[in-house]
């Protein structure tokens, strides 16, 4: 999952002549995860302390110069890098007050871009593809810089990852798109021709094992992802080999062809892209988008209010994108997606935007800080304490779902490191906040199982939708080896012990005769033999199900069971699992099984009314699943010899009233064609035969 | 029996007319019924009531009230004219104005010596009933308020007026007024739309929804019984002054009766009994006559309910019956040229049937070729209504009659083009015609007065007066009712006292006369080879005549020795027309409202346990068995209602339905009612 927290503008954009630029010309992270330096593409370089959204020090360089290329912060010696007119290399430091009396240098090309490379030396990137290592460069500036790139190429996008990577991509006059890999310790270099030929919107990086993988955005809306192997050998090699693409996703467009627009990828499933229109919403408004790649799935959308320049730039945990008359910083959180929540976003976008965002009042306090407050706070109480806090203070759904589930497995890793700490009723919580599903945390309903938390059980069976039939068997199996007297101290919800509570009451009423209407069936025909009877289905139910039959279960275990009735499954998966419940754990559950058909079919279960119960169909379901699964074992169990039998003329009963309603369908489909064909117009011509 | 392909027309769009009065003649047994297009039919109440005689509408005349005294029937209506009805020439024998403004009653007399009429402008007048007229004797009360309904008491002295909100009582000896009625309701108007004068109280309907019993003498209000929340309309009370029935606006029909207070005791009191519920719309007259109570109103039929507590054992009188439909045939189609002429009562349709080339198993709907095509839209003359119309068999000639005169029409069809021009000179004595119809070699066109049959030959040149045939016995005038030709050597005619007279038209003079039947004809036709006569009754008696022998034929004789299944005898529509099957002359084939008939002379008539309507078991039945199972009468419902069923030459089926609904959704809507969860 992936969720957009409420965006905060930074500043307002110095926008250019023709409102076609925004006036910024880079972002780069700065000395903190907080601060970033922002650079003016005429003159200046910002740095911004962003939660407070603050300038902390501005530089303008003289009139007449040029910064030519985005100011970086090299964190080694805490200086800041910037290139005026090309060739001038400036560094200073925070408490530099006047640029121009800082460090300068000229170099003998022009330089193209300062790559900032973490925990290590800044790179210098020439116009013409040479790559040097700033500290090397600053020592002998007037070094002779080789041309790397032939003379029409122009380089149009630089990525790099934060190792020792660095690649550029440039553009060839022929109109082939070229990938330059050149990579130091040890230098070598490769040059690839991407497919397709036609030259991407913008590109973006990230490391995997076997190198790098290269994400593009052409205009057609499409992204394609390509892997760049990482060469184990130094060299350069002359020759370009062809780079193979695999299309991730296919955005919606509409009419034309995207003209500004920017795609950053931000983990190995989701990309956010600014300028792409939302598959949902009208022409006309631009939206941040972030797409999981694996499901292709929109995950999260904002609208961005005014124009778009197609920049988007991403760090630390924030997208930074310039819109209208000013650059709007949007934290992010991308989670490891599960089907179940993939699914449901693309539901939710159907909302109104206006909705959908509503004000998250601190999105500081719902991110990371909470999930290290959860991890380190001694006592359960205080736990429960701050989580329900923080679920009163987060409004949105969406950001309740993914901050919901963070905190979930934060607290079932730290129960399961810690034997001692229990959150118990902190985990109802987060469970009853409905944003939980079983993939966003999988371990919670094994530790509520390890720990004999029913209740907990019991919730997380009501609310998740996906729980694997692996897992709702082994509830199953758990609960019913349990002894009713420990499950009896449980407490579970009442609603549904109010409704097993009123299915026991009426089983004991005498003989269950009660009938709305004063209706009493005076003839109890045995329904032993072979031959047709003629009483009604109603009845031959009611004699042929003991009616005293007792609930075979107590109270509370009924209740459990009812809960696992109502997991949604697939009986394939299921069967194999059900195969591992022992004889009689499968008897006894038949047993509690045929109690509630019998109770169904005597419509008694009517009069109860529940908010939850188990459907006819459930259960009939579950008998044959449970029959299909142990077979032979009942066949050679004596003490399964009654049930068997009964179970045998529910089936029969059944078959016959299904029979029956065939039959009615058969007239009743009679009857409309008959309808039909009385239809007549005005006039017709019609041919009757008399006998 | 065989296929026949049908052709199923639902473009005649017959539309009833509201019942707006009735009144029944205890002597001679017939109710008469008032429409709101003018017209008053007159039904037999001994023949299961059997529509016997229509005197056709007219435009802007409304009946208000009917009055039968002794044979005589008057009518009056918001004309202001207070008119005689002609029985036996069926229209107007004369009208006079009351100069008093609309009338809404009018009362004869106990001793059938005065009509009362009450009138817009608050007068009571009386008139002397004359022979041939009536003469203004004087006027009662004439202050404000209009009189809407009027009753006489039975020693012909006192005259109810029910008012709005008042109702006056008249002493006729001194002229003036004896007591009134206090202020019925204190809010709102209150219309007494009927009154009734029993013996010693007088009774009130009003649009308050009650039914009110007041003292004669002192005017005060006895018993109120609050019937409905809607109009009690009309009040009908029995001879024996026992009984009395309210008609409300609600479409419902209650019956109050005088039933002991204390069993035994002398003391009696009016309470209300039953509650019958037939009609969708207003209930605007009743009658009772003796064990039914007949209600009509706004929904356009006639219901006769029939008081089961005065029946002894079922019959075919102690069912409901409804009269929806005419039962005269108002299509009259050209056999040889395909052609349906539909009757309105201000405009004829003049309609070609559509056509087709595809076959199909039984069942199936064939495609249709060609539409069917309207080919004349003819409007009358004049403001009277049509009373009949025929085309000839081979569509060139349409002839209709009105009350007051008779026109015939040629019409040139070529490829597109219809063309219509008037036959001028029509025979002076042809004034006015109850039947029309035309030989079968379209060369004779004959019209039935009330005491001749007139023949007009036909040429392309115009035409000209043949003769004029008189039935040998014929002594007084007789409405004929019905006539048919037969290959254009006999005809025959019946009247309305079930007088069927037989005309040898090669010879021009009467040919003989069948044997009275008690009951109605209701249709007839004579066999085109055979020349035999087939006559059927209002109570379903089929009789075959051969006039050439001048018996019945040996078929008939058996009918009558056997007897026709109850099933058929109970039916409760009037046969409509009898046709025959030019291909198979033992095919004789009826129809009435709900079903159309073949009677197969060559078979078994069915006896009284064989099963009548047979034609799904037999359609189960291999082929070879049928034969065995099979009887006479071939009835098929498929197609209801029917206004007319005929076979074309070239032996396919044309059947005319009006559907049911069609009818109700074109009447205006009914009050509101609460319905249930509504």
């Amino acid at each position: 999952m992936a969720a957009l927290y409420e965006a905060t503008t930074l500043c307002v954009l110095n926008v250019g002549p023709g409102g076609s630029d925004s006036g910024i010309s880079g972002i780069e992270p700065s000395a903190d995860d907080d601060q970033v330096v922002v650079t003016d593409s005429a003159r200046s370089v910002t740095v911004y302390k962003v939660s407070d959204k603050k300038a902390l020090g501005s530089w303008t360089v003289k009139q007449g110069q040029t910064v030519t290329c985005p100011a970086i912060y090299n964190p080694q010696t805490s200086e800041y890098v910037v290139v005026t007119d090309s060739k001038v290399i400036r560094v200073w430091k925070d408490s530099d007050i006047n640029i121009d009396r800082a460090f300068k240098t000229t170099v003998s090309a022009d330089v193209w871009r300062v790559l900032s490379v973490p925990d290590s030396e800044p790179l210098v990137l020439f116009q013409r593809g040479a790559v040097r290592r700033l500290d090397t460069l600053l020592a002998d500036p007037q070094q002779p810089v080789e041309n790397v790139l032939p003379e029409e190429a122009v380089i149009r996008y630089k990525a790099s990852s934060r190792t020792r990577w660095s690649r550029d991509l440039w553009r060839c006059s022929k109109g082939e798109t070229l990938l330059l890999m050149q990579r130091r310790h040890p230098d070598s270099a490769a040059r690839y021709r991407l497919e397709g030929g036609e030259a991407p919107l913008s590109c973006s990086a990230l490391p995997c094992d076997g190198g790098v993988r290269l994400f593009c955005l052409y205009s057609s809306g499409s992204v394609y992802e390509s892997v760049v192997p990482i060469r184990g050998a130094g060299g350069v090699v002359e020759e370009v080999q062809p780079l193979p693409r695999t299309l991730l996703l296919n955005l919606p467009v509409g009419e034309g062809k995207l003209e500004s627009a920017s795609a950053v990828s931000l983990d190995d499933a989701h990309v956010a892209l600014v300028g792409v229109p939302h598959p949902s919403a009208g022409p006309g408004k631009d939206f941040l988008c972030i797409w999981n790649t694996n499901f292709q799935t929109l995950q999260a959308a904002k609208e961005m209010a005014g124009r778009i320049y197609g920049q988007l730039w991403c760090s630390c945990g924030k997208l930074y994108v310039p819109h209208g008359k000013s650059l709007s910083v949007i934290p992010f959180k991308c989670q490891k997606s599960s089907l179940a929540a993939a699914m449901g976003k693309l539901r939710q976008a159907g909302i109104p935007a206006s909705g959908l965002y509503t004000s998250v009042p601190s999105w500081t306090a719902a991110t990371p800080d909470m999930r290290s407050t959860v991890r380190s706070i001694a006592s359960a109480e205080e736990v429960q304490k701050k989580v329900s806090a923080f679920l009163s203070n987060l409004k949105n759904l969406h950001v309740i779902q993914v901050a919901a589930g963070g905190l979930a497995s934060v607290l079932v890793s730290r129960c399961q490191e810690q034997p001692g700490f229990y959150p118990h009723s902190a985990l109802v919580q987060l469970v009853h906040s409905q944003c939980l599903s079983y993939s966003v945390c999988p371990h919670l309903l094994t530790l509520a199982l390890e720990k004999k938390d029913y209740a907990l059980c019991q919730f997380c069976l009501q609310v998740f939708p996906d729980i694997p039939e692996a897992v709702a068997c082994s509830c199953l199996k758990a609960f019913l080896s349990e002894s009713d007297g420990t499950l009896d101290t449980v407490s579970l919800e009442r609603d549904s012990v109010a409704f097993v509570e009123g299915l026991i009451a009426n089983s004991t009423q005498e003989g269950g005769e009660t009938q709305q209407n004063g209706f009493c069936p005076t003839t109890q025909v045995e329904d032993g033999g072979g031959g047709p009877t003629h009483t009604t289905p109603a009845v031959l139910t009611r004699s042929s199900m003991p009616l005293d039959m007792k609930c075979p279960v107590g109270l509370h275990k009924a209740v459990l069971l009812n809960e696992i009735l109502q997991v949604a499954y697939s009986d394939c998966f299921l069967l194999l699992h059900l195969k591992t419940l022992s004889a009689p754990q499968v008897i006894l559950f038949l047993q509690y099984l045929q109690f509630l058909y019998g109770k169904y079919s005597q419509d008694l279960h009517t009069q109860v009314s529940a908010l939850r119960s188990p459907a006819m169909t459930q259960i009939l379901d579950w008998i044959c699943l449970l029959v299909d699964a142990h077979f032979t074992v009942l066949v050679m169990a004596p003490e399964a010899r009654e049930l068997l039998s009964h179970l045998h003329k529910v089936v029969r009963l059944q078959v016959k009233v299904f029979s029956e309603l065939g039959k009615i369908e058969g007239c009743l489909q009679a009857l409309q064609k008959a309808k039909q064909s009385g239809d007549v117009c005005q006039y017709s011509i019609e041919v009757i035969e008399l006998f | 029996m065989g296929e026949f392909t049908v052709h199923r027309v639902r473009f005649f769009h017959y539309m009833p007319s509201g019942i707006c009065a009735m009144a029944f003649n205890r002597r001679t047994e017939r109710l008469a019924v008032a429409r709101t297009d003018g017209s008053v039919e007159l039904y037999s109440r001994t023949d299961h009531f059997f529509q016997e005689k229509v005197v056709p509408g007219r435009q802007q005349r409304s009946i208000q009230a009917l009055c039968w005294v002794g044979k005589r029937l008057f009518g009056a209506g918001l004309s202001g004219e207070i008119a005689e009805f002609d029985l036996d020439n069926l229209r107007l024998k004369f009208s006079q104005d009351a100069y008093g403004g609309p009338i809404w009653s009018i009362v004869c007399n106990p001793q059938g010596t005065h009509l009362a009429a009450g009138c817009e402008d608050g007068t009571v007048k009386l008139f002397e009933i004359l022979e041939d007229q009536i003469r203004f004797e004087r006027n009662m009360g004439g202050q404000k308020g209009r009189i809407i309904s009027l009753a006489w008491h039975s020693s012909g002295t006192k005259i109810a007026a029910g008012m709005i909100d008042m109702i006056k009582v008249f002493d006729l000896d001194s002229g003036e007024l004896r007591s009134r009625g206090s202020r019925m309701q204190q809010s709102q108007e209150c219309v007494v739309w009927s009154v009734l004068f029993l013996s010693d109280i007088i009774v009130s309907g009003d649009s308050a929804g009650k039914v009110k019993m007041w003292d004669v003498n002192t005017g005060t209000l006895i018993k109120n019984h609050q019937v409905t929340e809607w109009d009690v309309l009309t009040l009908s009370v029995s001879q024996d002054e026992t009984s009395l029935f309210a008609g409300t606006s609600e479409g419902t029909v209650v019956q109050f009766q005088l039933l002991d207070v204390v069993l035994g005791q002398e003391e009696k009191e009016w309470v209300r009994t039953r509650t019958f519920k037939n009609h969708t719309h207003d209930v605007i007259a009743l009658a009772e006559a003796d064990t039914v109570i007949i209600s009509g109103g706004m929904d356009t039929q006639l219901v006769v309910r029939p008081l089961l507590d005065k029946l002894d054992f079922k019959s075919r009188d102690s069912s409901l019956l409804k009269i929806l439909f005419p039962q005269r045939s108002l299509v009259s189609c050209a056999k040889k040229a395909g052609l349906l002429l539909f009757q309105y009562p201000t405009h004829l349709e003049l309609w070609r049937l559509g056509d087709t080339e595809g076959h199909g198993p039984p069942g199936c709907i064939l495609p249709v070729s060609r539409n069917p095509e309207k080919l004349l839209h003819l409007k009358i003359k004049g403001e009277d209504h049509v009373c009949c119309s025929a085309v000839a068999p081979c569509g060139e000639w349409i002839a209709y009659s009105t009350t007051s005169g008779i026109r015939l029409y040629r019409l040139q069809r070529d490829n597109k083009n219809v063309s219509i021009t008037k036959v001028p000179k029509l025979p002076k004595v042809l004034r006015h015609a109850h039947q029309l119809c035309f030989s079968p070699d379209s060369s004779h066109l004959y019209g039935t007065t009330s005491s001749a049959v007139h023949v007009v030959a036909l040429t392309s040149a115009g035409c000209k007066f043949e003769h004029s045939l008189k039935p040998n016995s014929c002594v007084e005038p007789f409405g004929n009712e019905s006539q048919e030709i037969s290959d254009g050597k006999f005809l025959a005619s019946a009247n309305s006292n079930s007088e069927i007279h037989i005309y040898n038209m090669h010879k021009l003079k009467a040919h003989c006369t069948v044997p009275v039947y008690r009951s109605g004809v209701s249709a007839m036709g004579i066999h085109p080879e055979t020349n035999n006569l087939v006559i059927v009754h209002a109570d379903h008696q089929i009789f075959e005549f051969s006039i050439e022998q001048m018996q019945y034929t040996d078929w008939s004789r058996r009918v009558q020795k056997e007897g026709l299944h109850h099933v058929w005898l109970e039916r409760d529509t009037p046969v409509i027309n009898v046709t025959f099957n030019p291909q198979n002359p033992n095919h004789v084939i009826l129809h009435d409202s709900y079903m159309f008939c073949i009677i197969d002379q060559s078979l078994p008539l069915p006896d009284r346990k064989s099963q009548f309507h047979n034609q799904l078991t037999l359609k189960s039945l291999p082929e070879a068995e049928r034969l065995k199972h099979s009887h006479a009468f071939k009835e098929c419902k498929l197609y209801q209602p029917l206004l007319c069923v005929d076979m074309l030459e070239n032996q396919s089926l044309v059947v005319v339905e009006r559907p049911l609904l069609d009818i109700t959704t074109n009447l205006p809507a009914p009050v509101r009612q609460k319905k249930f969860a509504t």
